[in-house]
This record gives structure tokens, C-alpha cells and sequence, in this order.
């Protein structure tokens, strides 16, 4: 029986099983965000002080969920997705041990709808970060572990089948580039995971009596090694999306292989340690420790992000320019196809995340300046800079790519998903701008009430501060009301979108194989390696000069962004 | 078509390098080098620095320390809680507990104090508005920093760590008097 479906439109090959899992993972992946987005409303609409629309018990029972399902469920089952698709897909391999990847996969599913219930049942309202000694229900720890137990076993059936594409020589040369990102990305999962295990699985027995205490600040070490490195692999993965997106759009190769490479191994060797971040105001940690980790050892994991900062665009300049759109700095990216919301998707994000998510968390993960932003709402508008306007709306526009090539069936309403990217990232954008200001001006994260009501004392914060969380509060409208618009165009394409294969029914949209006759390849031909250049790399002098000046401009905005903050520090009280 | 296609050069690792890109990184490390020196210059130089003095503790030693310095500088009461004027240069205390900051401090201005800070039962964050200091309070450890007050005027501490349904709640005072 034939093992293979080959995508008439783009050449991929589809592996019978990687699919169905491909599938299921973002699909389960979308439930998350859905639930995740409808928490959001409760969220940003609570923070909107005039509004203030949820009591408190139910403002931070939202936010709980809000926060797991965004930051954990919905990013970790599309990147499960993800590595299905960069090794199976990509390699045209089989799939290593399709049961395990079942397994895993139900085991995801049943540690997340048992978070979940958790949380919705009110007593695990303590936030994603669950700090000890405040306590969850046992079911949200082992809820968590589970589902982190899923994602491990997955990552190994993506590793094994690295190994199984590697022995059956189904490609010709090293793994492509977006494989190598993919692998960046499994390689600090497991890490992750390993750091999830060993502090989650001790506040589990904790929970139900086996284990009489564990030390707060040892959890907070250990629990950043999952909470901060989970979302590097977010980084590792998204960025390895960009080169996807760039290849498959523009037929990019990447500027330098080696550079790329050596970018995505400095993410493995430094990109963890940005785990201090969290615990550079805290007590019983060393000044040398933190200087050292807070920048991920001189910064090299920046470094690296700077590198793909140059080369993302810069490969994509190159290939335009190759087609003939060399007018000037930016016909190449004037040009663009703008109206395609695979490329405004990706784009925005890479300048999004860049520009406001790179900086502001560098700036905050500076060791004495995080003394003027810890807890403040600065930091939720930092990462969602980086997760929502980084890695959600990257992962929106490969879900707009790969609803034709995987799912086989033609985006519904084409002109929503065209205008979504766009009032997506500007809403949000709008809100991270002006919660950045709130918290510059004191305002505290995850906090129900900035009018303090019912406490015996009082403090009024500026009238700035209100007008900022207001306007934050009308960007966060807008990126809901852009979520809604993705939400509208994935489900509407697997329900109703035009079938380009005739076995693409509605259950193949879920996750079911199409019918036997759609496979017809047992093994593809071996993947060969990309055609030479026409014109030999690095022999050209600038061959991105545009791509350089918006290098340049994002130096300059970090240079001068770094020393103002450094400029607000110097202002408050003196400490020693 | 090559990013998701394996290189065109078997031996990828040889093929030179363009200058543009060697410009950017050479950029970027001369970056990254002076923001990791910027820490340890401001450890020196700059006036903003946390200490690293910590102590483990437990809440029943923290509330000892807090009561005694209580009992022998108070100076009047607010809304329930005891305000206190310890000494200029001394140590003073502020404990969070669910869902107060405890004792008010007044504080002179200009002169240093060895401020202790520590939890009664979970996690609380102290921040200090509107200088916007920010600081995590941790049960079991007794964090202490030297402040500065370099102006007068009433302060606020808010609790910016997630505490519970009376988080918003916890608001505590700092005083700050001209001498």
C-alpha cells in the first residue's frame, strides 16, 4: 500500500500518518487559541479600568487560562505540527513510530483538557507561573505534566525520524536549513521539558500531601528554565518558519548557509540561560550569576537573533532583486506581495518581533534596569510582542499556506484572511505600544483593580496611566476582533472552503486520511540538493543593501531605546 | 527554493562568507560586548544596584525583627497600621502578608537605610510608586537593600506579584520626610 500523497500545487510529500498528526496538532493547537483568544476579551476588558468587566475571582481565573492556553497549549501543539511537517514532510520520510506520535498526541490532549478543567473548576486560579506556596488542585499539575510527557514523546518521533530519513538516504547532502531550525527548536524543548519535569512533578506530590514543602525561590529558578525556555522554542521555531516562508514565496536561498547554521547554534548554546530574566530582583542570587545569564553569556543568543535579522530579509532581497525588482533600496520589498497574508503575516512579525519584542526584552532583561519594569504590565506587552506579534501571527500565516497544500482545501473568504494579518498585528501592536507606557508609569501586571478598591490605604496613579490602559484596551479589541477574523477563516476553509482534492471531506479537515487512492507513491525520489546559484555567493559586495538599512534602523532605535532606559534608572532612588 | 531544500554545497561550512554579512555581525558583537559591559560598569559607577545580601529566614523570625523595630520606633497609626520612624542609616523591615504591607515607614530624605523585606506566607512583589522600584518578595528569604530616599513625599507599595483575590488590595505606604 502506498505510503505517500504528493501536493500537486507545491510538490510536498505528505506521509500518510505525519498528516493525520500534522493535522490534529494544529488543529488542537487552534481549540487552544480559540479559548485562549475568548479569555483574552475577559482580560483586556477587566484591564480597560473604565470597563473593568469581570469581578476579581473571575478576572484572574481567565487570566490563568488565558496565559497556559496561549502561551503553552496553543504554541506547543502547532510546533508538534510543525516538527511532523520539517521532518517527514521536508525529508520526504516515513514517520518514525506513528504510534508513539499517537500516543503522545492523546496524551497532550488529555493533559490539557485536565488543565483546563482545573482552572474552569476556580480553585487553580494562580496564574500560569504557579508560583509555590500559593497551591493549584492536583489535576492542573498533572494536567501540565502530562501534556509535557505528549510533547516529549513527539519530539523523539521527530528526532527518530531524522534518524530513519538519515538511514534510508531519502535526501541527498545535510538536512535543509528549516530542518535545522526545527531540530534547534526539539533540542531546547527537551531541555524545557526536562526543567518542567523536575520542578512540576515534586509540586504535584506537593499538592496531594507527599511532600511538605518546596522552597519558593527554587521553584522560581527551576520553573523559568521551562517557563522562559518554552518560549525560545517559539523563537527557534518561528524563525525557522520565516526561511520556510521566504523559500517557498519567493524561492529564497538562505544569504549564508553557514551563517544561518551557526545562528540557530548559538540559540542552543545561550538562548536557556535568558531564564534569569525573571529572577534578576530577587533575593539570594548573585549580581555575576545574573549579569552572566540575564545576557545569555555576552549576549550571544542576541547576537544570533540579529544574525536571522539580517539574513530573513536579506535572503528574501536577494531573490527579488534576482527577479529584476532592483529600482532603488526597496522596490524589492515595495513590491512584495502585500495582499497575500502569508507574506504580510510573516513579514510584520519579523518586524515586529525585531523591533519592539527584541528590544524591549533585551532593555528589561538588562540586570538593574529590570528594577524599573519587574511585574509592571511592561512585561506582558514585551512578550506579547514576541509571542503574539512574533510567534502567533507567524504561525497564522503558515496556517494560511498550509491550509491548501495540507488540508486541500481553498481559504474561505480569501478577502478576510487578506485584511486579517493586518488588523491583527495593528491591534496588537496598538495595545503592547501603550502597555509598555502604562508600565513604564508603575502600572503592575496581572492585577485586577488600579484603583485599589478596598484597601485600607490608597495611591492614585497618573492620569496617563488610565488613558494608556484605555487605548491598550481599544488594540486589544482589534487584535480580538483579528483573532475572530483567523478564527472565521480556518474553521470556514475545513468546513466550507473549496475542495482542491476530491477526498478532502470534512473529516480529512480533523485529522482522517484521505482515501487509499490518494497516496500514490510508496517512496518519493530521493530530495536532491538545491541547484547551484547562477552567480556564486559573497562575490558581489552588498547584495541586500536595503535589508542593511533597516538593520541599521533597528541598531539605532535599540542603541538609543537601551540608553533612555538606562536614563530612567539613573533617576530613581539610589539603592546599593 | 533552497530554504527547505538541503544546501547546494555538500561542504556547506567552505563557501566564503559575504561581506555584508560579516559588516552586520562584526556590528552586532561590538553591540552585544557594550551591553554586557554596561552591567558590571554600572555595578561600579551607576548608583542603582541590588545587593546581594540575602538571608533564609522563616516568618516567625521576620515578624520578630518586624514587631521589636515596631515596638521601639512607632510614632503614631494609619488605618490600622503602625507607623513607624526608625533612625536614619538603621535597618528597617516591611513584611507582605496576604493582603497588607506592614508597618508604614517614614524615612528622611537623603539618608540610607538597610531596608529588609520578606513574606509571611506566598509570593508578594514590591513596587514602589511612583519612583516605579520593583522588587520580588519570596517567603523563607529575607532580601536586604540599601535605599536612598532622594526625595520627599508619600509612596506607595503596591504588591505586583499575583497574591490571591485580595491582591489589589495590598497597598502599603512609605514616607518620606525632609530633615
Amino acid at each position: 500500500m502506498a505510503r505517500f500523497r504528493v501536493c500537486p500545487d507545491s510538490g510536498f510529500f505528505f506521509d500518510k500518518s505525519a498528516e493525520s498528526l500534522m493535522k490534529v496538532n494544529a488543529v488542537a493547537g487552534v481549540v487552544a487559541l480559540l479559548v485562549a483568544g475568548i479569555m483574552a476579551i475577559g482580560v483586556i476588558l477587566t484591564r480597560w479600568q473604565e470597563i473593568h468587566l469581570l469581578p476579581a475571582d473571575m478576572f484572574y481565573q481567565a487570566l490563568t487560562s488565558h496565559g497556559i492556553n496561549a502561551l503553552i497549549f496553543w504554541i506547543i501543539f502547532f510546533e508538534m505540527a510543525i516538527l511532523y511537517f520539517a521532518s517527514s514532510t521536508l525529508l520526504r520520510s516515513r514517520l518514525a513510530a506513528p504510534r508513539w506520535a499517537w500516543t503522545g498526541f492523546i496524551l497532550m490532549v488529555i493533559g490539557a483538557v485536565m488543565n483546563n478543567v482545573a482552572v474552569f473548576q476556580g480553585k487553580s486560579s494562580v496564574m500560569m507561573t504557579s508560583y509555590v506556596p500559593m497551591q493549584a488542585e492536583p489535576h492542573f499539575y498533572l494536567g501540565l505534566i502530562l501534556f509535557a510527557v505528549g510533547a516529549l514523546i513527539g519530539c523523539f518521533v521527530f528526532l527518530g525520524t531524522l534518524v530513519i530519513a538519515r538511514d534510508d538516504k531519502t535526501y541527498d547532502g545535510s538536512i535543509p536549513l528549516v530542518t535545522f531550525g526545527a531540530l534547534t527548536a526539539c533540542i531546547i524543548a527537551v531541555f524545557t521539558i526536562a526543567c518542567g519535569a523536575i520542578i512540576l512533578v515534586p509540586t504535584f506530590l506537593w499538592s496531594i500531601g507527599y511532600i511538605n514543602h518546596i522552597d519558593a525561590e527554587m521553584y522560581r529558578v527551576i520553573w523559568w528554565g521551562l517557563g522562559h525556555s518554552s518560549q525560545q522554542i517559539n523563537v527557534a521555531a518561528h524563525v525557522s518558519v520565516w526561511y520556510l516562508i521566504i523559500g517557498i514565496l519567493f524561492g529564497a536561498r538562505p544569504m549564508s548557509e553557514k551563517v544561518s547554521r551557526s545562528a540557530f547554534l548559538l540559540y542552543i548554546l545561550f538562548l536557556q540561560l535568558a531564564s534569569a530574566h525573571h529572577i534578576l530582583v530577587d533575593p539570594g542570587i548573585s549580581s555575576e550569576w545574573k549579569v552572566f545569564n540575564t545576557s545569555y553569556a555576552m549576549y550571544l543568543a542576541v547576537l544570533a537573533s540579529m544574525i536571522h535579522g539580517l539574513t530573513v530579509p536579506g535572503s528574501m532581497e536577494v531573490a527579488q532583486r534576482a527577479k529584476g525588482l532592483t529600482k532603488g533600496m526597496f522596490e524589492w520589498l515595495r513590491k512584495a506581495p502585500w495582499g497575500n497574508p502569508v507574506f504580510s503575516g510573516f513579514f510584520m512579525s519579523l518586524v515586529l518581533f525585531g523591533f519592539i519584542g527584541g528590544i524591549t526584552g533585551v532593555v528589561m532583561g538588562t540586570e538593574q534596569i529590570n528594577l524599573i519594569i519587574h511585574n509592571t504590565i511592561y512585561v506582558p506587552a514585551h512578550f506579547h510582542a514576541t509571542v503574539v506579534t512574533g510567534t502567533t501571527l507567524t504561525f497564522m500565516a503558515l496556517t494560511y499556506l498550509l491550509i491548501p497544500v495540507l488540508f486541500r482545501r481553498a481559504l474561505f473568504l480569501p478577502w478576510v484572511a487578506k485584511m486579517q494579518t493586518y488588523v491583527f498585528a495593528g491591534g496588537m501592536t496598538l495595545m503592547i505600544l501603550f502597555m509598555l507606557g502604562a508600565g513604564t508609569l508603575g502600572v503592575s501586571r496581572r492585577h485586577w483593580d488600579m484603583d485599589f478598591t478596598g484597601a485600607a490605604l490608597s495611591f492614585d496613579y497618573p492620569g496617563t496611566a488610565y488613558m494608556m490602559m484605555a487605548v491598550g484596551g481599544v488594540g486589544g479589541v482589534l487584535g480580538i476582533l483579528g483573532g475572530v477574523m483567523f478564527m472565521v477563516v480556518v474553521l470556514g476553509s475545513l468546513l466550507f472552503g473549496k475542495k482542491l482534492d476530491a477526498h478532502a471531506g470534512l473529516l480529512q479537515g480533523f485529522g482522517f486520511p484521505m482515501k487509499a487512492a490518494a497516496y500514490t507513491v510508496e517512496q518519493p525520489a530521493q530530495l536532491q540538493m538545491a541547484p547551484k546559484p547562477v552567480e556564486e555567493h559573497g562575490s558581489g559586495g552588498f547584495e541586500a543593501p536595503g535589508t542593511f538599512v533597516l538593520a541599521m534602523a533597528l541598531l539605532v532605535s535599540f542603541i538609543v531605546y537601551y540608553f533612555i532606559n538606562w536614563d530612567y534608572l539613573a533617576s530613581v532612588w539610589p539603592l546599593s | 527554493m533552497t530554504s527547505f531544500l538541503p544546501p547546494s554545497d555538500r561542504i556547506w561550512w567552505n563557501v566564503p562568507i559575504g561581506k555584508q554579512e560579516i559588516i552586520w555581525i562584526g556590528i552586532a558583537l561590538v553591540w552585544c560586548l557594550i551591553m554586557f559591559f554596561m552591567m558590571p560598569y554600572w555595578h561600579l559607577f551607576g548608583k542603582q544596584n541590588l545587593s546581594n545580601e540575602a538571608y533564609q529566614t522563616t516568618p516567625a523570625q521576620f515578624q520578630a525583627k518586624v514587631d521589636a523595630m515596631v515596638e521601639e520606633h512607632k510614632v503614631g497609626e494609619e488605618a490600622g497600621f503602625p507607623v513607624v520612624r526608625p533612625p536614619a542609616g538603621s535597618d528597617v523591615y516591611m513584611l507582605g502578608r496576604l493582603w497588607q504591607w506592614y508597618p508604614i515607614l517614614e524615612l528622611e530624605k537623603d539618608q540610607s537605610y538597610r531596608l529588609h523585606l520578606s513574606s509571611m506566607d506566598w509570593q508578594h512583589g514590591f513596587s514602589l510608586q511612583p519612583v516605579n522600584i520593583n522588587l520580588q518578595v519570596v517567603p523563607g528569604y529575607e532580601m536586604v537593600v540599601t535605599v536612598t530616599p532622594d526625595q520627599a513625599g508619600d509612596y506607595a507599595v503596591v504588591c505586583n506579584e499575583y497574591c490571591g483575590i485580595g491582591h489589589h488590595t495590598m497597598l502599603g505606604k512609605i514616607y518620606v520626610k525632609e530633615n
